[in-house]
């Protein structure tokens, strides 16, 4: 067996804190409560993703989760994922107004160039879109040229702006990926808040060198997407977690203020005629709760950044 | 390279020595939290890739990091809440990182035990030399932040080497004589303790320590649900409670606060938890005590009989 140089046994980060200075280290429970609007417990933060997934997918530096898997032209995942934009979505609409609840788009912006129907749906609904990078295959990533993702988030978000007319501030890279740029680029194009970090409950002030970001926290692991296609547990699975962790943070606030509850859902996953009743189910008890706020991402974000 | 790794020999689960726990318990119950650090830029090892994406691998990263922030907290308050003390397998670099997690853990009297210095350092292509040094880093650095005589080890991300025990249980031995350095976590083979050989011959114990129990195991290898992975737990207890009437028997929980401490996980967990520990013959205790109670009470009589099985057929 080959042996390792002794640099193996040096450790220049071993000291207090992170091992980088993005943000400080701190614990959960030793940070101020925070305060809903109307004494609401739980911030529910429903982040509905639309996605453009190419079947020409270069898969560079890796094949995003939930892409292409089979050799071109790979009709079966690309369509299953189309599926999401032309038929889950319209049932996500319906199943989210019925129950009150109010979505955040993080759509792809090759998404909103390719449907402008689907798009000018939602500007129409009012909810809130952030920019989820150009698509799934235009990946951010170590050692990525800084000139060529500098490039591609100011297209990202230039277009989405554009086709949108609305001011996106927040941001969510394909697969939460980044480059060890990614931050400083986002925030030089006017973007304030991102979730790719899924290091907290809570939101949490996050360093780069164009000023900070608000870390935004998205949980991948209660995600469908991760749940139902990952893990392969049912449908019925996913909205049996989603309550137990609702119900965990419920009694959590009873000694540690308001928390943020928020699911990442896909059409393309939970838009199937199978699986949209637990959907359904899930946001017909959120969506009732006396202790839920339904809010957008900004929405949150701004009563907490209001109370730090 | 070796067919089998020498460390014990062949005791079949039918007619031991009588194990008795203390105050006659028939199973020893501990909880091992793996309280851990993973590095955002770890060195390049040949024979394994820390992780999947070029750094920095968000995904693995911010979620490991989680379990420092938010999940540790939650653990420890349903492991107070049931009356047990953890036993935590320590990245030791975490006494520099977060000393706040480790005084949590002091005021609670825990046991700190070796899990390496970083869980992205793997033992793989070390030297001998290379190994006993990184391993007598983790049980000085346990020392000087807790006062606590490091007892057992498993090997970080379970990465081993030939020399892994022998390593530990001789470096266990120049820091503290017999007071360190005497279970392994790192052998799956038994639901009792074992007698290992080493080359130094010290008396030296495997503690099972179950990767089938282990919340990552469960969750991210096995895909399990929540609520399942609460039932194989209890179904787990259920049989090893069953049969320690016969013979004490061991039932460990491994967790990783960034997979067992999710909101939609720890309901699951902590239901197990009130399951087991309502039990009236349960130890609930920790791996060093088991380890000491074993070496104090049963090595001898072990050693004993599996000399005498292995001869019962004759010699291999």
């Amino acid at each position: 067996m080959a042996t390792l140089n002794n640099d193996y046994l040096k450790y220049p980060e071993r000291s207090y804190g992170m091992d980088h200075d993005r943000y400080e280290w701190t614990m959960l429970h030793n940070r101020k409560p925070v305060k809903w609007p109307n004494g609401k417990k739980i911030a529910l933060w429903v982040n509905v993703s639309l996605q453009f997934f190419p079947i020409n997918q270069k898969g560079i530096p890796f094949k995003v989760p939930g892409g292409m898997t089979k050799p071109y032209p790979d009709l079966r995942h690309y369509s299953l994922r189309d599926y999401g934009n032309r038929v889950g979505a319209y049932r996500f609409f319906k199943a989210l107004d019925q129950y009150n609840v109010t979505p955040t788009f993080a759509i792809n912006t090759r998404l909103a160039e390719r449907y402008p129907y689907l798009i000018g749906t939602v500007k129409e609904r009012g909810d809130e879109i952030l920019c989820h990078g150009y698509h799934m295959d235009t990946l951010h990533y170590g050692g990525q040229d800084i000139k060529e993702e500098e490039i591609l988030v100011k297209k990202s978000l230039d277009t989405l702006r554009r086709l949108t007319d609305q001011d996106i501030k927040g941001w969510i890279s394909p697969a939460k990926n980044e480059s060890e740029n990614t931050p400083d680029i986002l925030a030089a194009n006017g973007i304030t808040y991102f979730s790719d970090w899924v290091n907290d409950d809570m939101p949490y002030e996050f360093k780069t060198k164009n000023g900070n970001l608000t870390a935004m926290p998205l949980a991948t692991e209660l995600e469908d997407f991760f749940i139902i296609l990952n893990n392969l547990h049912s449908a019925e699975d996913w909205s049996d977690q989603v309550e137990d962790a609702f119900e965990f943070l419920l009694k959590d606030t009873e000694t540690s203020g308001g928390r943020v509850l928020s699911l990442n859902i896909h059409p393309w996953v939970l838009g199937q005629p199978h699986r949209i009743k637990y959907l359904e189910k899930v946001l017909e008890k959120l969506g009732a709760h006396p202790d839920v706020w339904s809010a957008s991402a900004s929405d949150i974000l701004n009563a907490w950044k209001a109370q730090q | 390279m070796k067919e089998d790794p020498g460390y014990y020999e062949y005791w079949p689960y039918e007619n031991r020595p009588k194990i008795q726990w203390p105050n006659g318990a028939k199973l020893a119950f501990w909880v091992a939290p793996n309280i851990e650090f993973y590095e955002l830029n770890p060195p390049n090892n040949p024979f394994r890739k820390p992780w999947p994406q070029p750094s920095p691998a968000l995904p693995g990263y911010t979620s490991r990091d989680w379990g420092n922030r938010v999940g540790h907290i939650r653990q420890m308050e349903l492991l107070e809440k049931y009356g047990i003390r953890g036993s935590i397998s320590l990245s030791t670099a975490l006494c520099d990182h977060h000393p706040e997690i480790i005084e949590l853990c002091k005021e609670r009297n825990w046991e700190f035990f070796s899990h390496g210095i970083y869980n992205t350092r793997y033992t793989y292509g070390m030297t001998e030399a290379q190994e006993r040094e990184m391993i007598r880093d983790s049980i000085e650095t346990i020392y000087k932040h807790t006062g606590q005589k490091c007892a057992g080890y498993l090997a970080p991300a379970l990465s081993h080497s030939e020399n892994t025990l022998d390593a530990f249980a001789e470096v266990g031995t120049e820091l503290f004589g017999d007071e360190a350095g005497y279970y392994s976590c790192d052998l799956f083979h038994d639901d009792q303790p074992t007698p290992i050989h080493l080359k130094s011959g010290k008396k030296f114990v495997s503690i099972p320590y179950s990767l089938e129990m282990n919340d990552t195991i469960a969750y991210l290898v096995q895909k399990m649900t929540p609520r399942l992975y609460g039932k194989a737990l209890m179904d787990n207890f259920d049989r090893l409670y069953a049969e320690g009437s016969e013979s004490g028997t061991i039932m460990c929980i491994p967790t990783h606060n960034y997979q067992v401490s999710n909101a939609h996980r720890i309901k699951a967990y902590e239901e197990a938890l009130e399951y087991i520990t309502g039990h009236p013959d349960v130890w609930v205790t920790t791996g060093k005590d088991i380890a000491q109670y074993f070496m104090d009470n049963y090595y001898d009589t072990a050693l004993a009989d599996i000399e005498t099985k292995n001869k019962k057929y004759g010699n291999a």
